[in-house]
């Protein structure tokens, strides 16, 4: 705490006026004193004397001229090891221990240590006394899961220090002395293993920041092939309500290959988080055989948790995701919804009473929503190991509109846009990402040419299909029908996946890239059917043999039949090969 | 400790402003004016200007009038003695029984701690196929009926109220008509559920800003009840009203707005209700069922959008009847796939099948030839409407399954209902033909 004292004398909403007798700084953490509870809240605003705190807690209670206790710190997370598998609400109060001690509810005031004071962590140094370091350099490790946990000297100690002490190795809590530095002037700094970083500043200990281009893959047959998404890269799901784009995140959360996952449960249904922190536990990560939660830590805001604390959870969730990536590692932050962030920014202008955007939106939304953006990267560091955030967010734009603030301030800045359409969804076709609107500009695991060429058969037979509802199929020449038929093919068997099959739900780049050249067969061949009625059976067919083949074992026996049959009926009805397609057959071949 | 003021300094639409201080937000205070004794919140503080809403509105408050702090926020009585009684949204009885003062509780407490949370397993049985076959209710589900105003929502509420297994049923009536009060309570009196049954009725004549107050004090009844181990299912109509009185007191503050007049925080107002819902582990559970009135049949206007990004899922009713798009359960795999090995794949498979029926039907109105495939559609949608979608029909889950096979049969070979193989040679009704060739 610092000398500056503080009274309330105003309150509306979340928001207190303070008339302040000191020094503060903008976004320094106060606490507004009510009996024998402490209000966690963050400074928002200063004017001469006076000082607008957002309040992280229910209001409730707080009468004119209570105290208000300032600490002289901005808003920071505790950063060391013990952070993967744990559930935070968003200033990174773990929620299982406030259980504990509180019960059902979530008591108001109460503020718990982000990372467990007794656990013992086995450290190894990585210097010597004597030696030279600077900010993020390794003092040591501890295995943490899997992964070799990083000691590193505070982000913010930016001058070049000897190494005075470093313990041998054995078993250290996190408050434990390891290391003592010395600067120039020969004042001593004692480390342990945890330090504090403010949520607001990124991480930039790093020695450049790389172009993005190594997939992220995830799995997921139409993002991986036609819209994908690069490490270190972003991209954003907008979508109406019940379009999908939880259970994508769900999904990509379990399947992508990364080291790490932070999960931004920000502002959503709390239900929707029991489901993760249920199940991970109990779920084994192909990648390491050890459970998913090893790999995952959760942030948890939800809808009725205080809105404030949840505009800080997309910026606690980003900062450990920078701090796990000064380790080289990939993590994947994923945040749903940014929608909700954003509207707590516009509930908090609003009490400002600042002049309204579009919606009523501040007017420094894009620019606060493209740095939040920017924090993605792929970087390399200091050792030359590379590592990197990528960020992938939800956005739930009001009446399903993409036309409004948040989606379009964030379709400007994102590198992938992968948008769910309602009509997809009311067809229950699963992922409802529209094809044709969505868009990447990373390189994926399929030639371009080839997903150009397929894309195009998509379009055309959406056109077609347009088309025969004003003329009818009668009106419809065979030629456009076939097309029209394998759009409708492609969607089914490739665009189409089943998140609840237990071989579809996640498909390794290696069988996409596979069971997409045996598509690229049928989608580039031309038939020689007698009418539309042959036509449509023979797809329906095909279709219902490419389902099972997407259901059997990778490469089994199943798999192996299914192949051929699917080949063998293309054969039987195959009269030539589209002029067009021979060079991409010719490149996609194994 | 108790401060009476006697001047009030402004009173604009439902809110007054009087200098006092001492004056804790949330706080409750009396307002007594010719017309009676009126609750009163304090909703902004500002140096010693205190802003409250008046619960029986502005109306006919005079600046001389008695405003009187009470020292706490919103609290109601909660005990067993609340069971077959009739209050206000004040907690004031609408019936004729004694007022009720002792045990004391808060209103709109803290939200429950996530990592406390379990997931729901419990389906609700309804009697309705569109809901137990297509879009399964499950306990601690939040779930809103959309509809236009006009359509019967308020006589779905009280059916599934009566058939669902719960153990208390909580009436939240939101601006709620006067005759569709005494129809409900007229309900629930023949089918002998009033006995565990508490109203808090709002209705449309009553001051609107009275209305805010319904929905928190009957969820903080309902999760006392909860944490006692009872099943509460909760009904709340209509949700539109509610947002309706908030966007009121948004407006009279000089908020600005951000969508149609509705305040910013629209959601998130919404949401500490409908989040309300929850299964209490080791304990009760609530579920919350609403109703939400679509202004202009408009599922893009704000209360519903905002609404539909809150819970889990929706029952579109239009025309009588529940529609099977843009209704939506999403809690139904968490249970559907422990009821009978064929429910998934019905609800699937039929509502796929209904979707081809509406294309040609659309293709028939616009004067296309059908063809063999769309007759048998056009015969398959007639009977799928008649005997799964009509709201009269109540049947138990299984009885409206084995139906879904009948009507599959009648319309369909088997291999055209893109059903699963191992499932047609269990559930395939034999046809006598058939019986004997398999025998
Ligand atoms: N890939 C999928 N496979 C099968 N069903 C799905 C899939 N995606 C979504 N659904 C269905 O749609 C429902 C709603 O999906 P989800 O919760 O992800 O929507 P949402 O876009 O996040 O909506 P909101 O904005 O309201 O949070 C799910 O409960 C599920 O029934
Ligand atoms: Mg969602």
């Amino acid at each position: 705490m610092t000398e500056t004292r503080g009274k309330v004398v105003g309150v509306n909403g979340n928001m207190v006026s303070v008339e302040v007798d000191g020094n503060i700084s903008l976004n320094e953490v106060g606490y507004v004193v009510i009996g024998d509870k402490k209000l966690k809240a963050e400074v928002i605003r200063i004017r001469g004397n006076r000082a607008e705190l957002q309040v992280f807690e229910m209001t409730r209670g707080i009468g004119v001229d209570d105290p208000v206790e300032f600490t002289g710190e901005l808003l920071a997370v505790e950063l060391g090891p013990g952070l993967l598998s744990m559930i935070y609400d968003g200033l990174q109060n773990p929620l299982p221990e406030l259980a504990e001690q509180c019960g059902f509810f979530l008591e108001r005031g109460i503020y718990l240590p982000a990372l467990n004071r007794t656990t013992k962590w086995t450290f190894t140094p990585k210097v010597k006394a004597g030696d030279t370091v600077t900010a993020a350099d390794t003092l040591g490790t501890v295995p943490e899961g899997i992964f070799d946990h990083r000691i590193m000297v505070p982000f913010d100690m930016t001058e070049t220090y000897t190494v005075k002490s470093i313990v041998s190795q054995g078993d250290y809590t996190v408050e434990d002395q390891v290391a003592e530095l010395e600067d120039s002037k020969g004042n001593v700094s004692q480390l342990t293993m945890k330090f504090e970083w403010p949520v607001k500043r990124a991480i930039s200990n790093y020695e450049e920041r790389l172009k993005t281009g190594e997939q992220m893959v995830t799995k997921l047959r139409i993002v991986d092939t036609f819209i994908p998404v690069s490490l270190g890269g972003t991209y954003c799901i907008p979508g109406p309500f019940g379009a999908g784009k939880t259970v994508m995140q769900q999904i990509t959360s379990r399947n992508a290959e990364v080291d790490i996952v932070i999960i931004a449960a920000c502002g959503e249904r709390a239900g929707e988080v029991v489901e993760t922190l249920r199940e991970f536990p109990e779920l084994t990560d192909p990648r390491t055989g050890r459970t998913l939660m090893e790999r995952t830590v959760i942030i948890c805001n939800t809808s009725s948790m205080p809105v404030a604390a949840r505009e800080a959870s997309v910026y606690t969730a980003v900062t450990l995701a920078e701090y796990y990536r000064q380790m080289g590692l990939h993590v994947l932050v994923l945040a749903d919804s940014t929608s909700r962030w954003a509207q707590a920014m516009r509930e908090m202008s609003g009490r400002l009473e600042e002049i309204p955007g579009e919606e009523a939106f501040p007017a420094y939304l894009e620019s606060v929503i493209a740095g939040f953006y920017e924090r993605s990267g792929l970087v390399r560091l200091k050792d030359g190991t590379k590592g990197s955030v990528t960020i992938g967010g939800s956005v739930s734009p009001a009446g399903g509109n993409f036309e409004e603030p948040v989606t379009q301030a964030t379709l400007k800045v994102v590198g992938a846009f992968h948008g769910l359409s309602r009509e997809r969804s009311d067809a229950r076709k699963y992922p409802a990402i529209d094809p044709l609107d969505s868009w990447s500009k990373y390189p994926g695991s399929v030639d371009k040419d080839a997903t150009e060429y397929a894309r195009n058969i998509l379009f055309r037979g959406n056109e077609v299909d347009q088309m025969m509802k004003v003329v009818g199929e009668e009106g419809t020449s065979l030629d456009d029908y076939v097309i029209y038929q394998k759009g409708e093919f492609m969607d089914a068997v490739y665009l189409q996946q089943n998140a609840f099959d237990p071989v579809d739900a996640a498909v390794s780049v290696e069988r996409q890239q596979h069971i997409f050249r045996v598509m690229m067969q049928i989608l580039a061949s031309n038939f020689n059917f007698e009418g539309k009625d042959e036509a449509r059976m023979f797809f329906n067919e095909l279709r219902q043999k490419f389902i099972d083949y997407n259901g059997s074992e990778w490469d089994g026996d199943d798999f192996k039949k299914l192949e051929k049959a699917i080949l063998d009926q293309v054969e039987s009805k195959k009269s030539g090969v589209d002029r067009l397609a021979v060079d991409i057959l010719e490149t996609t071949k194994a | 400790m108790q401060k009476v003021y006697s001047k009030i300094d402004a009173i604009q639409g439902n809110v007054i402003t009087v200098t006092a201080s001492g004056v804790r937000y949330g706080d409750l205070a009396t307002v007594n004016s010719a017309h009676g004794t009126s609750l009163a919140e304090v909703i902004r503080l500002n140096g010693t200007n205190v802003s409250m809403q008046v619960f029986t509105g502005g109306r006919g408050i005079s600046t001389g009038d008695e405003v009187r702090f009470l020292g706490h926020s919103m609290k109601i009585s909660f005990s067993d003695n609340l069971l077959g009684r009739i209050f206000d949204g004040s907690g004031r009885p609408r019936d004729n029984g004694p007022t009720l003062e002792e045990n004391l509780i808060e209103i709109g407490g803290p939200s429950v701690n996530p990592a406390r949370r379990v997931i729901p397993r419990n389906m609700i049985r309804t009697g309705i196929p569109m809901i137990d076959v297509f879009n399964t209710l499950v306990e601690s589900q939040k779930l809103p009926i959309f509809s236009v105003s006009g359509e019967p929502y308020n006589d779905l509420l009280s059916r599934i109220a009566m058939q669902a297994e719960v153990d208390m049923i909580i009436l939240a009536g939101i601006g709620l008509k006067y005759d569709d009060y005494l129809t409900f309570r007229e309900q629930l009196e023949e089918g002998g559920a009033m006995a565990r049954t508490i109203f808090f009725v709002h209705t449309a004549s009553d001051p609107i800003v009275e209305s805010l107050l319904v929905p928190d004090v009957s969820l903080a009844v309902a999760e006392k009840f909860a944490l006692k181990g009872k099943r509460v299912l909760v009904l709340l109509t209509d949700m539109t009203n509610f947002a309706d009185s908030m966007k009121e007191i948004a407006i009279t503050m000089e908020q600005v707005p951000s969508n149609r007049g509705y305040p910013g925080d629209l959601y998130s107002q919404l949401a500490a209700r409908y989040e309300k819902a929850v299964d209490f582990e080791g304990a009760g559970s609530i579920t919350i069922l609403g109703a939400t009135t679509m202004p202009g049949d408009d599922v893009t206007h704000p209360v519903p959008d905002n609404t539909g990004y809150i819970t889990e899922g929706q029952y579109y009713l239009r025309n009588g009847r529940i529609e099977p798009f843009g209704s939506l359960s999403r809690l139904k795999q968490l249970v559907n796939d422990k009821t009978r090995e064929d429910h998934r794949a019905i609800m699937d498979g039929m509502i796929r099948l209904y979707a081809a029926y509406k294309e040609s039907l659309e293709k028939k109105s616009m004067g296309f030839r059908m063809g063999e495939w769309d007759n048998k559609l056009l015969k398959y949608g007639e009977a799928f409407e008649r005997t799964m979608m009509d709201l009269s029909v109540n049947i138990p889950l299984e009885e409206a399954l084995d139906k879904g096979w009948e009507i599959l049969a009648e319309c369909f070979d088997a291999n055209e209902t893109g059903l699963k193989s191992d499932l047609l040679r269990k559930f395939w009704p034999k046809q006598e033909g058939q019986r004997q060739e398999s025998a």
